[in-house]
């Protein structure tokens, strides 16, 4: 057995990677949190002394991660899934409202956020399925048993309310598609998102319009080109189109409640506010937008010192990167991430084991979700949704979350050579 | 293709983010300034203002300390709005007026409610102030006035506004700006540097500290003290002497250009424009229309100069070489010209007469005839016209003088183009434009402009600018442009017998009255038809009276310009007030006490009333 531990190598790269973003993240939360009256540094009330503790926290939960065989992910995928599915029922009976959610279980003086962690679990639990000899991602059945997996979780989240955490679950299109599903499925949703903005913007009648211009357009020009036009199948498809565009409409009138409709209206520059529910996507730009080229120095951010922008030292970390590092730093991060990602995708190909490499992805495909949707937020480029910079925003159970995540594909990884 | 799909997006969103992050860090700067609004707090140490000293460096200007009552509108927490207008002394309506306009300015700054309180109400509210959440008393200096007069020259001070701000961004809402006179042109000098405290604040806009330990902060600079050309002893005593009158003195020393008095009458107290009343005698002095005190009239006033222009169209001829010395020319009780005979009147004199004479008892044809000359030298009148002006423009006439006060005209000197315009085809000849000789027709100047001629007449052919900056404080000169020698175009041999002309004024012209004991005074008086437009229709006022005039003869320290509005001849109000002028400044005291207490005493309301007063009446009387 001691050739077998000898051939266990890790990626040092990704490693090194987790430990420049987290570092540079605790020096960011520093810098949002402190204040220049407050009491030492060790005292344990401070923001940043409770992250770095979870920081030092997290090493040792890396080493048991990395202890453990690789075997054993694989194997008790189902029950981790499981568990983690019963801590989020859980949450109903036994949980605490912080902020407006029921997300936590406050267990002394720590509070744990199951959510955090099951995305990690789903992630193994789809790998085990889906890499499953027996599956077959054409298969309809297939198909509704993978949604599954993945939307328990998510319909779990949304009721807290959550609907931030709930949309990561959508990341896990990318690790299906990788694995066959149909690249409509793909269109399909992103076809309904394009509808779904453009109803927003222009109006249900407007694309209704469109749509059956569009329509008649491709009906007149198969008939020139004399096909045999198919008037069920184009009626079909713009009845479809334009019934979705009402039916968001309705939803975003009656469904929604104010405060998402103006989340959505201010990103879509159909509201101007900058004092009520605008106010944290303003402040954030206006923090960035003042780094210019090397930021005003660590510390040193005006917007920052002044707790301008609510949520700093959490979702919006990254308005902090960008007020204090400028347009340099910011690109830093932002490239750092992304070797991340790559890297993980990159490695999650060369996996021999299907599960590795399904899981890899997976991870990939969180990780992506997760900095694009929250730095899109922060840069005012997305609406308001809230969830956290992976490895940067303060809170315990998010970077536990991540760190278990990223580092079971660091253990899978390690064991890809010698592991068929 | 389903490997690559993800990793495809992945480097697209690095790219957008990129993009999007130069947008916001590098491209749109507008973000760096909406932090700074936002985070930090800037507060303003008002800098005191430069002094304002006289030539004989007695105090004109200095400073009070006086109280602004500011509010920070959002600050403002249940405010008794009756029980705080009470101790304000203002009423609500005035209150919640200035309120809203401070809430329009920003809810976050500071903005002036009651600005300029007295000492007393300082020592009553400020006791109180702070029962009242979002207002305090910032202390600013205000001007004060050590003199009574010179409202013209020294100018007055106010808060910028909205516009001026929009205007001149350097400028902050409660800071004080000169408006007119020396305030105005010597601004920059005179109102220092203020200084600026940054302080961080938090979104609660509580103050957490000093931004970046004060690294950034200044300490407010005192502005500048300039010294003034002008006398305040004879600054004085020429408001006096146009107590009841209208119009204007310009003294002026030859030799240097400085200015060692300008009067504007009517006058008024610099004093008025300070203070809590500043802007209801503002008003008052503002809507004045008939006697416009805010009207310098030293500077802008353009009148006909009447008869001291002779003096000039003398030295144009003899110049020109149309005329000789000696050559005596008959007046037969006017000067007759043009086709049908049209006739230029004269007054009774002896005749034939030269043209020391000529000067001395003002004959009209003597100078028409000469003016003729000059005009018909060359073979057309336009050319000779635009020569004449060429003379005329070298003593300063027919435009701006470029003086140090931020008003003026540039009175009116014609040229062929004014005929050309006037007469069709261009078909018009030199006795078309021969009122131009005895300083009628189309020629207009002010009196500050009558008494650089005159200047240049004193130096025998040469002027420096006029101007009211003698000394500025930590510099060790002044603007160069009033160092600088204008030449005129006339040979210095032709001054000396038009000074003879003038001395004879004294000696036994027109003037002889007016001799002062010791003293070689040179003049020329002046009567100037006057036509006013007053309800639609225009109508012949009392003449005005004009007096030039420059002493001692040789060696001159004064010439002086005196114009008085509707004084009939020159001699009569005009005249006096130069000779009382000149003695008082060359002599620092008055030994003709009768003819000062004439001028006095003497009024000429019931003359300006005349044509308000809704019945026919007679002029010149």
């Amino acid at each position: 057995m001691a050739g077998i531990k000898n051939t266990l190598k890790f990626d040092w790269i990704i490693i090194l990677l987790f430990l420049s973003l987290i570092s540079i993240g605790w020096v960011n939360i520093y810098s949002a949190s402190y204040t220049q009256s407050g009491g030492s540094f060790f005292d344990f009330s401070n923001i940043y002394t409770k992250q770095l503790l979870w920081i030092c926290l997290s090493f040792i939960l890396i080493v048991f991660i990395l202890a453990l065989e690789a075997k054993f992910y694989e194997r008790f995928s189902s029950i981790i899934y499981l568990v983690s599915l019963i801590t989020l029922l859980g949450l109903y009976v036994f949980g605490n409202n912080v902020n407006g959610a029921t997300s936590w279980y406050l267990i002394g003086p720590a509070s744990i956020q199951p959510s955090e962690f099951a995305k990690a679990a789903t992630a193994l639990a789809l790998a085990k399925y889906v890499s499953d000899i027996q599956t077959n991602m054409n298969g309809f059945k297939d198909q509704l048993k993978a949604f599954l997996i993945l939307a328990l979780p998510a319909i779990f989240i949304i009721p807290q309310p959550d609907p931030g955490s709930a949309l990561i679950y959508v990341a896990f299109i990318f690790p299906l598609y990788r694995e066959g599903l149909h690249f409509v499925y793909l269109l399909l949703g992103f076809f309904a998102a394009a509808l779904f903005v453009g109803t927003l913007v222009l109006g249900a009648p407007w694309i209704a319009l469109i749509v059956a211009l569009i329509a008649t357009g491709i009906f007149v020009r198969n008939k020139k080109q004399k096909q045999k036009p198919s008037v069920f199948k184009y009626a079909t498809i713009a009845l479809a189109c334009i019934s979705f565009a009402f039916s968001v409409s309705y939803i975003f009138n009656n469904v929604f409640e104010q405060r998402h409709r103006d989340r959505f209206n201010i990103v879509l520059g159909k509201e101007i506010d900058t004092k009520g529910i605008g106010y944290n996507t303003n402040q954030s730009e206006i923090a960035i937008g003042s780094g210019g080229w090397f930021g005003k120095g660590w510390t040193q951010g005006t917007q920052t010192k002044g707790n301008f922008v609510p949520e700093q030292h959490t979702d919006y970390i990254f308005s902090t990167v960008g007020e204090e590092w400028g347009f340099i730093g910011s690109l830093g991060v932002v490239i750092l991430f992304i070797f991340l990602i790559i890297r993980v995708l990159v490695l999650a190909e060369q996996q021999k084991s299907k599960f590795a490499r399904i899981y890899g992805y997976s991870v990939g495909a969180i990780l992506f979700f997760h900095f694009f949707i929250n730095v899109g937020m922060v840069t005012g480029l997305f609406p308001t949704v809230g969830i956290p910079l992976p490895f940067f925003s303060y809170g315990g159970s998010g970077l536990w979350g991540f760190t278990i995540l990223l580092f079971i594909f660091v253990r899978l990884d390690a064991s890809n050579y010698y592991y068929t | 293709m389903r490997k690559f799909l993800l990793l495809f997006i992945v480097l697209v969103t690095a790219l957008v983010f990129t993009g999007r992050l130069f947008y916001l860090q590098i491209y749109d700067t507008s973000f760096a300034k909406l932090s700074e609004n936002n985070a930090v707090k800037t507060v303003y140490d008002f800098p005191q203002r430069g002094y304002v000293f006289d030539r004989n460096g007695s105090l004109l200007v200095q400073n009070q300390p006086s109280y602004d009552v500011m509010v920070v509108p959002r600050e403002i927490k249940d405010l008794d709005t009756v029980a705080f207008c009470e101790l304000l002394h203002i009423s609500k309506e005035k209150f919640l007026k200035k309120l809203s306009n401070a809430k329009r300015y920003s809810p976050r700054l500071a903005s002036p409610i009651i600005p300029q309180l007295t000492k007393e109400e300082y020592a009553s509210l400020s006791e109180k102030i702070h029962k009242h959440r979002g207002f305090f008393i910032q202390k600013r200096s205000l001007r004060d006035y050590e003199v009574s007069h010179s409202a013209n020259v020294l100018g007055y001070i106010r808060e910028v506004d909205q516009n001026i701000i929009d205007r001149n961004p350097a400028y902050e809402l409660g800071e004080i700006i000169g408006m007119t006179g020396i305030e105005k042109q010597y601004e920059q000098i005179l109102r220092g540097t203020k200084g600026v405290k940054y302080i961080q604040k938090d979104r609660f806009n509580r103050d957490i500290g000093a931004y970046k330990e004060g690294v950034f902060d200044t300490l407010p600079k005192r502005g500048k003290d300039i010294t003034l050309t002008i006398d305040t002893a004879l600054q004085a005593y020429g408001e006096k002497l146009f107590t009841n009158k209208r119009g204007g003195i310009v003294a002026i020393e030859p030799s240097s250009g400085e200015i060692l008095s300008l009067v504007t009458a009517p006058f008024y107290d610099p004093g008025l424009l300070v203070g809590r009343e500043r802007s209801e005698n503002f008003t008052k002095l503002y809507y004045d229309t008939i006697a416009i005190p805010l009207f310098d009239r030293g500077l802008k006033a353009e009148y006909p100069p009447g008869s001291p222009f002779k003096t000039l169209t003398a030295l144009i001829a003899m110049q020109e070489n149309v005329v000789s010395l000696d050559e005596k020319i008959e007046c037969r009780g006017g000067y007759y010209y043009g086709k049908r005979g049209r006739k230029l009147g004269c007054h009774e004199h002896k005749s034939p007469i030269n043209l020391q004479g000529g000067i001395a008892k003002s004959c009209n044809t003597y100078f028409c005839t000469v003016y003729k000359r000059v005009i018909e030298k060359y073979n057309t009148p336009q050319k000779g016209i635009d020569n004449w002006k060429n003379h005329l423009t070298s003593f300063g006439l027919g435009n701006y003088l470029g003086y140090d006060l931020p008003v003026g005209s540039k009175g009116k000197i014609p040229n062929s183009k004014t005929y050309d315009a006037k007469y069709p085809n261009n078909n018009w000849y030199a006795t078309a434009t021969i009122s131009n000789a005895i300083g009628q027709g189309e020629v207009l100047l002010t009196p500050i402009q009558m008494a650089n001629f005159t200047a240049a007449i004193a130096n025998r052919g040469w002027w420096i600018r006029p101007h009211m900056i003698k000394n500025i404080q930590d510099h060790d000169t002044i603007n160069k442009k009033f160092e600088l020698k204008n030449k005129t175009t006339i040979d210095p041999k032709y001054f000396e017998p038009i000074i003879e002309g003038m001395h004879d004024v004294y000696r036994d012209g027109t003037a002889s009255f007016l001799k002062i004991p010791d003293i070689e005074i040179c003049g020329k008086t002046g009567t100037a038809e006057n036509f006013k437009k007053i309800d639609g229709s225009v109508k012949q006022l009392t003449d005005h009276s004009v007096f030039v005039a420059f002493a001692p003869k040789d060696n001159p320290k004064i010439a002086i310009a005196v114009f008085v509005e509707n004084g009939y001849w020159g001699a009569r109000w005009a005249g006096r007030i130069a000779s009382l002028m000149i003695e008082k400044y060359l002599k620092g005291e008055i030994t003709r006490t009768d003819l000062e207490a004439f001028v006095l005493n003497g009024s000429l309301e019931q003359e300006y009333n005349k044509p308000y007063a809704g019945k026919p009446f007679k002029i010149n009387q």
